[in-house]
Order: structure tokens, then sequence, then C-alpha cells
């Protein structure tokens, strides 16, 4: 909500096999941003936000097909 | 999770008053080859009577090319929580146990149009010219 290029999505991991193993999900919460960020578990804010942000750092999805 | 009981029901009736504006459930879902899909449709269908602030459209992924492409659904069950503007909230699965609670946290915040994050982290992520998508992977509890 607080920005227009943020996409966030809740996916259940026991439907969606092919993505847990793409993404090597073996605890949860795993968070992947960009496909490049991994975050497991749950952090306070503004360290979740500082490990979301890196994603920043590597082109995005979009940028790089 | 697919039928809410009695005091999930006012639980959840309770949870959803605190909803400002008009916000819709964009659903989308198949008839075949999705396990959860029909549990995830009745539960939502089961969700939206209890607000009338709270609407569900359901699209199905086969057929509503329009749709999909539109809201960049790629797997089913999938649920888009919408305000005014999609603001980009999907929940792929079915949202049982604690997700649930997260679901109605979701529709309750874009009601609100504010969501309960620190001034900090929104200067930053307001600041953001790239896109980021965020998947959280969850397990039912």
């Amino acid at each position: 909500m607080a920005s227009d290029v943020v996409r966030a999505d809740m996916v259940e991991a026991t439907e969606f096999p092919h993505l847990v193993s793409r993404y090597g999900v073996r605890g949860v919460p795993r968070t992947v941003v960009n496909e490049v960020v991994f975050i497991d578990g749950a952090l306070p804010e503004d360290a979740y936000l500082d490990r979301v942000l890196e994603a920043t750092l590597h082109p995005s999805p979009e940028e790089r097909r | 999770m697919g039928l809410l009981s009695e005091s999930d029901r006012r639980a959840t009736q309770d949870r959803l008053r605190a909803m400002e504006r008009p916000v819709r459930l964009v659903h989308f879902t198949q008839e075949l080859e999705c396990p959860s899909c029909p549990e995830t449709k009745r539960l939502l269908q089961q969700v939206v009577e209890l607000s009338d602030k709270l609407s569900l459209e359901i699209y199905n992924f086969q057929l509503d090319r329009e749709k999909v492409a539109q809201y960049q659904i790629d797997k089913v069950p999938a649920t888009v929580i919408e305000g005014e503007k999609d603001d980009g909230i999907r929940f792929y699965g079915l949202p049982s146990g604690y997700e649930f609670a997260t679901l109605l946290e979701g529709v309750v915040a874009v009601s609100r149009g504010r969501s309960e994050l620190n001034p900090a982290t929104v200067d930053r992520l307001r600041a953001l010219d790239r896109p980021l998508h965020l998947q959280v992977f969850v397990t039912p509890t």
C-alpha cells in the first residue's frame, strides 16, 4: 500500500510445491524478493525492510527479461 | 477451514466492523486440477456475507484471460484484495489458520487506506523507483 511499485504475495507452500523447490523453501516464513533476496523467519520491521531493499541492488525480474 | 463455525463467523464479523471503505476480493479459480479451489471459493463466499462493505468477484483462470493479465495472476487459487485500486496484494492458496487472520487484516488495512508501518518505512518505500515483488511462503497452522 505504501508504494505503487511493490507487489506482495502470500503463498501457501503446501499447494505450490514447484515454487517451494524453485526457491528452496525449507522453513516458513520465507520471503523471496525479486527472486534474488531470501529472508527466513520474521524480523523487526527495520531489519526486514533493509533486507527487502537489498533486492534493488540487482536488476528486477522485469528488467532481466 | 472451508466452513466457518458459528464462533468463527462472529469473530470474523467483529473483525470486519473495523472496515471503512468498500473492498473487493477479486478471486481467480478453476474447475479442474486445483484441489484447494472449491474450498477457497466457499470460504470467501462465506466471508463476504459477513460485511456489506466486502464483495467478491470470481473469475475463471482458464477463461477470463483479460482479468488474469490485468491482475498478473499466474496460479490458482488467487485472491486480490482491492480497495480503490489494486495495491498489489495477493493471496495464493487457501488462507487457513493464521493466514485467515492475515487476510482479514489485509482487508481492513486496504479498507482504511493505511498500513501499520512506521513512518520511516513508508518514506523508504515511497522513494522506491524499481519494482519489488515479495513472495512470502507460509504453511497452514
